[in-house]
């Protein structure tokens, strides 16, 4: 416990870092599943089949490949970026498959009459879909949704992988110049609790706040 | 009557894989007419009707809305839907958005109408309907006859040149239907043109200028109301009236 206390300043350290990557993951993912949900059930064949190339590779790979393939694979297409910036594209990539899957599964809420009623009224694909699909599929979804975003906060770890200090690399500092493993990981693991469990209430009361009355 | 036509289809066939839903039609509606398409389950008539937006694209023939071509997917025919209303069997009302929001959704989107003009143009086209009092709720929170009416008058926000049914009261318990029917028959009488797919025969029989009987994907009979119910010349007509109109 003291090992703990005396390093309190490097945990909290460490655990912003995993919230901050973890956020901007977030937000990158959020915008690419979107994205790519959206083209998958497009009107150009092309980007659907991409979108459905994109969602399978990535989500079949485990993430500790992706990290390792990406990181050192930038460099070599002239690419050097920091490996934080690294990291949460990774994971913004990586996170993004599902999202797009989980909207698509959103989608599939939506009425398809509803679908019908806003191409009468003329409207373009775009706002059918920005208007009247989106909207429904996402508040369908928020319970998968927030399931993803504690997998993302776990998945974070692995950008210890490429050496990000968050709050992974931060306990495996600890415990190495400390000799302490177990009091550290266990510090570690009620850390990861304290982001995980608050977020799937939250998602919770989201859930039922956006629900809408069918 | 002007007499212009605002829908002409010219030998109209469609297909579902192996199935002729539409054979050969040929069927023109004149400005501020109204047309009751009737017809046995599977003759078509709804299948004529979402063909006129082209929710469902034709195999052959031509559709021509006020002299135009029925465009092909894309902007030109958001164009074209937008002069068109429909109004659906299962209301498909907007299940996230207020009444008034889903009325002022089609304006303000697709035609670029002022978000104030647009609302206050709902307002009227509510009160319209009577359901002014509802512009604020959810459609989940509308009786099925509330829906449909707040439909009729999404519909009419788009000042569409043409209205189409597509069996609107089917949905309905039977006291909802006369509120609908209603509504409806109002709007034959200001001389809205409309094509309506229904099993409703007073309606037909009192809105109706031209009632057009379909069966097995042919306009078998067309004819005046107050002819085809009591005089039909077919007798494909007359066993189907013979069977709806026994009990």
């Amino acid at each position: 416990m003291d090992i703990v206390l005396e390093n309190f300043d490097r945990f909290v350290q460490g655990l912003t870092t995993t919230l901050s990557l973890t956020a901007l993951s977030w937000v990158g993912a959020f915008v690419i599943g979107v994205a790519v949900a959206s083209l998958r059930v497009g009107p150009i064949p092309p980007l659907r089949g991409a979108g459905a190339v994109y969602v399978e590779v990535v989500r079949n790979c485990p993430l500790t490949v992706l990290f390792v393939v990406f990181y050192f694979g930038f460099p070599s297409i002239g690419i050097i970026l920091p490996k934080f910036a690294s990291a949460v594209i990774i994971l913004s990539v990586y996170t993004g498959a599902f999202v797009a899957e989980t909207v698509r599964a959103g989608f599939n809420t939506v009425a398809r009459g509803q679908v019908e009623a806003a191409r009468t009224l003329g409207l373009s694909f775009a706002q059918m879909l920005g208007m009247v699909v989106l909207p429904q599929a996402l508040r369908a979804v928020v319970g998968p949704l927030g399931s993803l975003l504690s997998a993302l906060i776990r998945n974070s770890s692995i950008a210890f992988s490429i050496s990000v200090i968050e709050l992974t690399g931060t306990t495996f500092q600890i415990a190495t110049e400390t000799a302490e493993f177990i009091p550290v990981f266990v510090a570690a693991a009620v850390a990861y609790l304290l982001l995980t469990l608050p977020t799937g209430l939250v998602v919770g009361v989201i859930e039922r706040r956006v629900a809408i009355k069918r | 009557m002007t007499g212009t036509p605002v829908v002409v289809l010219d030998k109209v066939n469609k297909w579902f894989d192996q199935l002729h839903v539409l054979r050969d039609i040929d069927l023109s509606v004149d400005a501020g007419e109204v047309v009751v398409v009737i017809g046995p389950s599977g003759s078509g008539k709804s299948t004529l009707c979402r063909c006129i937006n082209r929710l469902e694209a034709i195999d052959s023939g031509t559709i021509h809305l006020d002299g135009v071509p029925l465009p092909d997917e894309g902007k030109e025919l958001a164009r074209v839907r937008a002069q068109v209303g429909m109004v659906f069997q299962s209301f498909n009302l907007f299940a996230h958005k207020s009444v008034l929001a889903n009325v002022t959704l089609g304006p303000v989107k697709a035609k670029g109408v002022p978000k104030a003009a647009a609302r206050e143009r709902a307002m009227a086209l509510l009160e319209r309907v009577g359901i002014a009092d509802k512009a604020e709720r959810y459609p989940a929170e509308l009786s099925g006859g509330q829906q449909q009416r707040a439909a009729i008058a999404r519909a009419l926000a788009m000042e569409p040149t043409l209205m189409l049914f597509d069996e609107p009261t089917s949905a309905l318990d039977p006291e909802m239907i006369a509120e609908v029917l209603d509504v409806m028959i109002g709007l034959a009488s200001e001389g809205t043109t409309m094509i309506v797919v229904t099993h409703e025969m007073g309606f037909a029989r009192s809105a109706a200028q031209r009632v057009v009987f379909m069966d097995d994907g042919r306009i078998v009979e067309t004819a005046s109301p107050d002819r085809f119910f009591s005089a039909p010349e077919t007798d494909r007509a007359r066993d189907f009236l013979s069977k709806i109109l026994a009990h």
